[in-house]
């Protein structure tokens, strides 16, 4: 086992395109380590630079304690998981398995072995006679995982091996991974656009933007504190309501004339300075009453089953409320929002930077 | 959609057995001469049902020839011309196939050029450059060799474009795959490009090896021993007769046997690329 050094990794395309600018991050020995971010982002870049597929421009790759920058994919002793899974179709599933041991010259009986524990972990020995076009599309993604598996990695990639799987499958998927990688305790880093499974199955959250990282935590951190609008925002759904607001004093801003308290707000603000406020939807109290509140003007209700979602405005901003269905009548037109002082999060509107207790 | 005008398909089958007749019927004709004598044929009483001469006629014609004509057996013909048509089909296809797999999948200056080099190729059949390509195959001393008769036609670009196409359509990610199994440039040729491209090859074996099986002009020129003799040449052969009547039983003879190689070939190719092509599933 080994955990993964970046130290700042760099990737330059032709026509001096900066997809990944600069990028270090340390991935302990057996955690798993989600990568999340939009399109575009670099995830798959930073991935795939790790794996070997991509060269690096500039920085460091460490897997344990060696620099992998020069070592070919299949010397890394990495093994990768892709979107849509690149089995070979015209091998059967288990020389789709046993095919990367065989060019390393494992003896035939470790192979089969291997290759029969793999199955036996992931349920597919019924098939390990089968070609991949007779497997449905999570069998086919056990199947690559098991490809994974046999080779006893350092570390384990995923690049969105759920993506190409239907809603309900990709949730048990999910799972199934999430248990795998413990039972095995494999350094696994795994590349996403759902932020439902960064939060999920992540021990250590990657949210990336532009190439760069926006915040490095646990999942909870992440989401209780989060350090850039754009965490903010990306994490967590609906996703974080956004107002404009302006410092009154110490642990108090305005919100369109509505003063409201707050906890964690850095000291020496100036006073009527612009600020942006952050709310999220699920923390703030439809119809409650409290020290401070916001007042909201309705226009249509979701819903979504156990909970009910409030479009409206406040403050000249658009706004969502999440509230427990029957709380709140649905042609409520006007809604008074209880705002607990700890839930709310500042940020500065020029750098986007959280603007809590440093 | 349902369709049910019974006087339309009537009119689409008669067309097509019309075709088919067309197409067919010198074939039969030709098939019903190989089974008469010289002399029915000669007096014209030959009629549409098969005569009773069939078994001689073709033992002359596989193991003796026309020994007033050409003098060569057409067995031996048949020989020659069955190695150069696999000569020139499997080369085609081994030297395609390598090109093919260079210019998609390895990164090297002037990629780009090669590859349009080898496209402008197209425009250059055999006839066009006929006069070079004779002078270097009698520079190099293969006049009347199975090397001069293969080597100069299996450089195909329809071939490489076939297969650049098909290397296009195979995604990158099995070739990430297996550079992370380990497999190296050769490896992954051997063990993944070839096994899935055995529809491509199977058409392409098909096309050419019926272009070279019909090969006539290079063959003429190139051969001078009879032994040499590829079997569309000795057709021609018995037909110019100076002194003698053509044999024509013979001849026909020959003509039906020159048809069933290239028939068998698509009957038993066929079959497995249409298999491929159902299962093939990337």
């Amino acid at each position: 086992m080994a955990g993964v050094t970046l130290d700042t990794v760099r990737k330059v395309y032709a026509g001096n395109v900066e997809a990944v600018k600069g990028v270090s991050l340390g991935i302990e020995d057996g955690s798993f380590c989600v990568l999340v971010g939009p399109s575009g982002c670099g995830k798959s870049t930073l991935l795939r630079m790790i794996a070997g597929l991509e060269t690096i421009s500039g920085g460091e790759v460490k897997i344990g304690n060696r620099v992998v920058n020069q070592v070919e994919p299949a010397d890394r002793d990495i093994a990768m998981v892709f979107q849509n899974y690149a089995l070979y179709p015209h091998m059967s599933v288990y020389d789709n398995m046993a095919y990367g041991l065989k060019n390393r010259g494992t003896p035939k009986d470790e192979i089969e072995k291997r290759v029969k524990e793999a199955a036996r972990i992931l349920a597919i020995e019924p098939f390990l006679t089968r070609k991949p076009r007779a497997l449905s599309g999570g069998q086919r993604q056990r199947v690559a995982m098991g490809r994974a598996i046999v080779r006893k990695p350092q570390v384990f990639l995923f690049d969105e091996p759920l993506s190409n799987l239907d809603a309900k499958l990709r949730v048990q998927m999910r799972v199934e991974i999430k248990r795998l990688q413990r039972a095995l305790g494999v350094t696994s880093i795994y590349v996403t656009h759902d932020q439902v499974e960064a939060m999920t199955l992540s021990d250590k959250l990657v949210v990336m933007s532009g190439g760069q990282i926006e915040q490095v935590g646990t999942p909870a951190e992440v989401y209780r504190r989060p350090e850039t609008r754009f965490v903010a925002t990306f994490i967590g759904s609906p996703p974080m309501n956004i107002l404009p607001g302006t410092v009154e004093g110490p642990g108090r801003v305005s919100v369109g004339g509505q003063s409201i308290a707050v906890t964690d707000m850095r000291d020496g603000l100036t006073p009527g300075s612009a600020i942006e406020v952050g709310l999220r939807p699920e923390d703030v109290q439809a119809g409650g009453t409290g020290a401070s509140s916001l007042s909201m003007d309705v226009d249509f209700v979701e819903e979504l089953g156990a909970t009910q979602l409030f479009h409206g405005k406040v403050a000249g901003a658009e706004f969502v409320v999440q509230a427990s269905t029957g709380q709140i009548a649905a042609d409520t037109r006007k809604l008074t929002l209880a705002v607990d002082p700890a839930n709310v999060h500042l940020f500065d509107p020029q750098t986007t930077k959280r603007l809590g207790r440093v | 959609m349902v369709e049910n005008r019974p006087f339309g398909n009537f009119i689409a089958y008669l067309t097509l057995a019309l075709g088919v007749f067309i197409v067919a019927f010198p074939v039969y004709v030709a098939f019903v001469a190989s089974t008469y004598d010289s002399a029915t044929i000669s007096n014209g009483n030959m009629s549409l049902i098969p005569g009773d001469q069939a078994p001689v006629n073709y033992y002359r014609t596989l193991f003796e020839g026309t020994a007033r004509t050409s003098g060569q057996s057409v067995g031996g013909m048949m020989v020659n011309s069955f190695i150069m048509a696999m000569g020139i089909a499997l080369g085609k296809i081994l030297i395609s196939i390598l090109s093919a797999f260079a210019v998609v999948y390895f990164n090297f200056p002037f990629r780009k050029t090669a590859f349009w080099i080898i496209f402008i190729t197209l425009m250059l059949p055999v006839e066009v450059r006929i006069y070079p390509t004779y002078k270097i195959v009698a520079d190099l001393g293969m006049l009347d060799t199975y090397t001069g008769l293969i080597l100069p036609l299996i450089a195909s670009a329809t071939g490489t474009l076939l297969f650049r196409q098909f290397f296009m359509t195979i995604p990158d990610e099995l070739l990430e795959a297996s550079k992370i199994d380990g497999a190296g440039a050769f490896r992954f040729f051997k063990d993944t490009l070839v096994p899935l491209s055995v529809t491509t090859i199977a058409a392409l074996f098909v096309i050419q090896f019926i272009y070279g099986w019909n090969q006539y002009l290079w063959p003429l020129l190139i051969t001078t021993k009879s032994s040499m003799q590829t079997i569309v040449i000795g057709i021609k052969q018995m037909l110019t007769t100076q002194d003698v009547l053509t044999e024509w039983q013979i001849a026909m003879t020959t003509a039906v046997l020159a048809m069933l190689p290239p028939v068998l070939v698509v009957i038993f190719m066929q079959r497995l690329f249409v298999k491929g092509l159902v299962e093939t599933e990337k």
